[in-house]
């Protein structure tokens, strides 16, 4: 091995440095937490109400049984939340004069859903629809939870859409229009799969705030896995179930959003 | 007749004028350099003889068909007017050969199958061949142009825009992009150059005209204009540029 250069022996020694200054922190702040919480007055009752491990190993099976409904309103909901808001992008930069109420439409489609609480939206439609007398199954608060969700997180959608189309230089439009392009080819070969890409990132993000949204239909109805939780507690008289819940959000989202900075990574490695 | 006719072209941006009563012919084959300091006009009309830019007054003929004509199908002059830009303006998300492939694909509509061999064939011909796959960013300057060269000639255009196409070049690049220019010249492709390669205009230009404020100060054989230029505006520029 060759001898190291002056630099290298010098970055050696700082990348040591801060590997020990990191490591100490790390410790420090740890072990004053691990020392410090439990010295708080109400920690044993804490930790007996929100960390009971027999609570949570009984808890478990059925948060886990319930979750999959989370997961299937997510299934079903994600879809048509990015065809929605896509649709709803395009309208907005619709240029034709025939298209102009369909702008129209857009711009109050977002305004008005960006701008009311989800969980109004979903009391309104999922109380509200159903309300109007409609038949079995039609008047199922998974429908019109859904539908609640996917109106809300379109309107989001579609704004991060239409960023994504902005970001687009607008060279890349002049470019494609000399070459012959209409305006529809334009944007559909060129602008949006870049438009795309550039907000993978954000949708991604969207989803899984999305994935978590999906709770708030345990308010007009669905046995999700938050509501599941609260029945937990009741029979339990035990807080544990929450904990167990907000886990079983972790074990998705955390590797979720791991996964969506590593498609970013390899996407910049691959056109670099 | 000639090939393109601008007769008293205006384009205005609010209150500028930035071409100002272009009247300029170009005959078949030939290849016409617009010369002048940046801003003079010489972008905004060869990207009004593409129709990417509305003119506000004036006309532009094509073999004799006025294409200023509002609410003309712009798509069809644009697809016979082949444009090539000073930053490349390559799809990202497309290989070199998918670039090429796109608007004889969409606008004639032909088959993959169908396009691939033609243009597969000018990746041949300009040393490109072994570049086809590839990505935009994964070229050199000098590569990235003339695929964008490629790109447009795909369409078979009968003439050919380039927009100071190697002024984002590094200089040992500006060389191979040139030569290819000089190849399509060779092949009678009728060219509008907006160029500062002074060089390459004084040896290579049919005709060269000197553009100022939106104006074509004065034009002709390259010998005259830069030889022996009549008006004092030229002068004082070329003495500028070639200092």
């Amino acid at each position: 091995m060759p001898t190291p250069t002056r630099r290298e022996r010098y970055e050696a020694a700082q990348r040591r440095r801060s590997l020990i200054i990191a490591g100490s922190s790390t410790v420090l702040v740890l072990a004053a937490i691990i020392v410090l919480v439990p010295m708080a007055p109400g920690w044993d009752k804490v930790k007996a109400s929100f960390f009971n491990g027999d609570v949570l190993a009984q808890a478990m099976p059925r948060l886990l049984d319930a979750f999959m409904i989370n997961v299937m309103i997510f299934a079903w909901s994600a879809p048509a939340i990015a065809v929605l808001g896509l649709l709803i992008a395009l309208a907005r930069d619709a240029t034709s004069p025939a298209l102009f109420p369909l702008r129209i439409f857009g711009a109050a489609f977002t305004d008005i859903f960006r701008g009311v609480p989800v969980i109004l939206t979903v009391y309104l439609i999922g109380f509200g629809i159903p309300g109007l007398g409609l038949p079995r199954p039609w008047n199922s608060p998974y429908i019109w939870g859904s539908l609640a969700l996917i109106l809300t997180y379109s309107a989001y959608v579609a704004e991060i859409f239409r960023s994504g189309i902005d970001s687009v230089h607008h060279s890349q439009r002049a470019a494609a229009r000399s070459l012959g392009l209409n305006e529809r080819q334009v944007m559909r070969d060129v602008v949006l799969p870049q438009a795309v890409r550039n907000v993978v990132p954000s949708q991604m993000n969207m989803l899984i705030a999305l994935q978590k949204d999906v709770s708030l239909l345990s308010f007009i109805g669905p046995v999700e896995v938050f509501r599941q939780a609260g029945v937990l507690k009741s029979l339990t008289a035990n807080f544990t179930p929450y904990v167990g819940a907000a886990l079983i959000f972790l074990a998705i989202t955390i590797p979720a959003t791991r996964y969506a900075d590593y498609l970013m990574a390899r996407q910049r490695k691959e056109r670099s | 007749m000639p090939k393109l006719a601008l007769r008293g072209v205006v384009k205005r941006f609010g209150d500028a004028t930035v071409c100002d009563g272009i009247d300029l012919d170009v005959d078949t084959g030939q290849m016409v350099c617009l010369i002048g300091a940046s801003g003079a006009g010489k972008s905004t009309l060869l990207r009004c003889i593409n129709l990417l830019e509305p003119i506000d007054d004036g006309a532009i003929h094509l073999d004799g068909t006025d294409i200023s004509e509002p609410g003309l199908d712009p798509q069809a002059v644009r697809a016979r007017i082949g444009m090539v830009f000073q930053s490349f303006n390559l799809f990202p998300h497309m290989t070199a050969l998918e670039n090429a492939l796109l608007a004889p694909r969409r606008v004639l509509g032909k088959s993959r199958e169908e396009a691939r061999p033609e243009v597969a064939a000018l990746f041949d011909r300009f040393g490109l061949a072994h570049r086809m796959d590839t990505y935009p960013d994964q070229l050199s300057g000098g590569q990235q142009q003339r695929v964008a060269i490629v790109r447009a000639l795909a369409m078979r255009p009968e003439v050919m825009l380039f927009d100071e196409i190697t002024s984002a070049l590094d200089p040992q690049l500006v060389g191979e992009v040139l030569d290819v220019l000089l190849a399509l010249k060779d092949e009678g492709m009728t060219m509008v150059l907006a160029t500062h390669e002074m060089g390459f205009a004084r040896q290579a230009a049919d005709k060269v005209c000197f553009l100022k404020d939106g104006k074509i100060i004065e034009e002709g054989p390259p010998e005259t204009l830069f030889g022996a230029p009549e008006h004092p505006e030229t002068r004082a520029f070329l003495a500028r540029t070639l200092k």
